[in-house]
């Protein structure tokens, strides 16, 4: 399982700040705090970055590799930017990844970038038009990425396929269908192809005390279903991992010796499942 | 071999809520399947359908249903009268809509004596709601919980930003709780959880999704009620198994369609008729997705809508 930080994210407050001040300090000891907590590779949120992505996509990159031994994750939309990046990155700490392409066609050329720096890259399955209804359309979206990676000259075994994790708070659905996506993906190649999810968007919008719960046993139960690789939080993913065996205990119905943790991991379980209908305070019923 | 039609079982049940005191008192909910299928189970109550009145004038009303109500709706306590004994109202919905800041502003105290005189006047079941003034209906819905004690009314509408005095208003005056969301399942369910946990009891509270008009988003409010409802009976959800409520006539005699004048729209049709069908139209697909109260305007759509429900039941 490779776990790829997410918390060099422009979205939070701190990391934005330190990314326009260029301050090194915030993002060299947030990067180094993930690689300690069990991150293979970490990933750089540069967001849009229309304006001086190149210079900012180089400094993540360069920043982050001065400290920390590991491969970067690339994600933005900015194709310079990625490209910027893609030019500094240190291969002797691992192969690159972008984050990522998709079936937009102003997404395809990225897959340029990936051929030419031999970079990894993940192939997230949306089109141009809304989201994908099903794990059968996020399949046939998939098959579309693979022929063009092919085309461009990507080989499958660089391609991660990201179902896209969608709220539970909002589209509870979804959350058994990228479960049975994440094995479909699995089937259309051989060997397997690879697998990532963007998995803390599972619990966006819930409150902050149950994000963590949701956010591990969600985890858990796709490493069950044969996940590759997930950008999340890794001091969750290393207690997941803990948890590993008592909640596969859990799941196949045996009494474990905590009946506080069980009530909240079967709770869980069920409102992943689709068994019990989402509210805030699920785990309080 | 004889043709055996499928039959579902479910393991829930709605619950029912009586409305009102004495032999006028109304009950719905409580049946165990989906809307009208007593052929799998039991549907022991037909659903209720109230007439909507207001403590001022409809001048927001558009002609076409402001008509039917001309000689008496200028006092709340005739109109209310008037659909008892003359339009055979099993309910009625007295809206406090004078109350809202932008409004009359009418006070609470106007909003009490209000409530008080129409009680007086009627012994069918009155449901009371406020302006939909998060702020204001607080005031005025605490102040008229306690001037209706005990008449076993329905109070509304509880929101996630003003359920908390609402729902201790209707608690401590023995009236039911309207709880309304914006259409959306998890959060209805959500605050049908925070009220409970206050101690509310959930068999008297009744689920308002939002509702929507035909043609104006009618989809989304029927989606929700019917999730609500198969939360309810397939996956026995007690945080679900409210009856639900349809605001219909306010959000239909809104619309473009109620109003847009046939000599403009020709091809339309004749505005009243386009009204009124547009109403009974709305009403009877929120029926079918699972409501069990609806507050309806037009005499003529409700008895539309009453006639659906003989056929069906």
């Amino acid at each position: 399982m490779l776990i790829i930080g997410e918390k060099l994210s422009i979205i939070a407050k701190r990391v934005r700040e330190a990314m326009m001040n260029k301050d090194k300090g915030p993002i060299q000891e947030i990067a180094t705090r993930q690689w300690k907590e069990g991150s293979g590779m970490i990933d750089a949120n540069i967001g849009p970055a229309e304006d001086g992505g190149e210079d900012l996509m180089q400094w993540m990159v360069t920043t982050i590799q001065e400290v920390v031994p590991l491969p970067i994750c690339l994600d933005t939309t900015n194709a310079k930017a990625l490209e910027a990046g893609l030019k500094v990155h240190n291969n002797e700490w691992g192969r690159p990844l972008i984050n990522s392409t998709s079936n937009d066609p102003e997404r395809f050329p990225i897959l340029e970038l990936a051929a030419k720096y031999n970079s990894q890259v993940i192939g997230l399955t949306v089109g141009k038009g809304g989201l994908p209804a099903d794990a059968e359309e996020r399949c046939a979206i998939a098959a579309e990425i693979m022929a063009r990676a092919m085309e461009y000259g990507v080989p499958l075994e660089d391609i991660y396929l990201d179902p896209l994790v969608l709220q539970i708070a909002t589209s509870q659905d979804h959350a058994t269908k990228v479960i049975d996506a994440i094995k479909m993906f699995q089937e259309m190649n051989d060997p397997a192809m690879k697998t990532v999810v963007g998995l803390s968007n599972i619990s966006n919008g819930c409150p902050k005390h149950i994000r963590p719960i949701l956010n591990k046993y969600y985890f858990l139960m796709l490493m069950n279903a044969g996940l590759t690789s997930a950008i999340a939080d890794s001091h969750e993913m290393a207690e997941a991992l803990n948890e590993r065996q008592l909640f596969n205990d859990v799941l196949a119905g045996k009494e474990i010796g905590d009946p506080e943790k069980m009530k909240v991991i079967k709770k869980t379980i069920e409102v992943i499942m689709g068994d019990n209908l989402y509210a805030h305070s699920y785990l309080e019923m | 071999m004889a043709f055996a039609a499928p039959k579902e079982t479910y393991s829930g049940k709605v619950y029912s809520v009586t409305v009102g005191t004495g032999d006028k008192a109304v009950t719905f909910g409580g049946e165990n399947v989906l809307s009208f299928h007593s052929f799998e189970g039991s549907t022991p109550n037909r659903p209720l359908i109230a007439f909507e009145i207001q403590d001022i004038p409809p001048a927001d009303w558009p002609e076409n249903v402001q008509k039917p109500y001309a000689a008496v709706s200028g006092d709340p306590v005739t109109w209310a009268k008037y659909c008892q004994d003359e339009l055979n109202a099993r309910a009625v919905a007295l809206r406090l809509v004078g109350t809202h800041p932008d409004r009359e502003n009418r006070s609470p105290e106007d909003a009490v004596k209000t409530v008080k005189d129409v009680l007086a006047a009627i012994n069918i079941p009155l449901i009371i709601l406020g302006s939909n003034h998060s702020e204001k209906d607080t005031s005025v819905l605490i102040a008229v919980a306690e001037a209706a004690k005990d008449k076993n009314c329905i109070i509304g509408k509880a929101q996630e930003s003003n359920y908390k005095t609402i729902a201790a208003a209707a608690m401590a005056n023995n009236h039911k709780l309207v709880a309304m969301s914006e259409l959306d399942i998890n959060l209805s369910k959500q605050l049908n959880i925070l009220i409970t946990q206050m101690g509310f009891d959930k068999e008297r509270l009744i689920t308002d999704p939002m509702c929507s008009a035909l043609g104006y988003g009618l989809e989304y409010t029927y989606s929700v009620m019917e999730r609500i409802r198969l939360a309810a009976l397939t996956q026995n959800d007690v945080t679900m198994q409210q009856p639900m409520m349809g605001d219909v006539g306010m959000y239909v005699w809104k619309v473009k369609e109620t109003q847009a004048a046939e000599a403009d729209l020709p091809h339309w049709g004749s505005t009243e008729e386009r009204g009124i069908l547009w109403e009974a139209e709305t009403a009877t697909a929120l029926l079918i997705a699972g409501a069990e109260l609806l507050i309806m305007r037009h005499p003529r759509a409700v008895a539309a809508v009453e006639k659906v429900i003989d056929e069906l039941v």
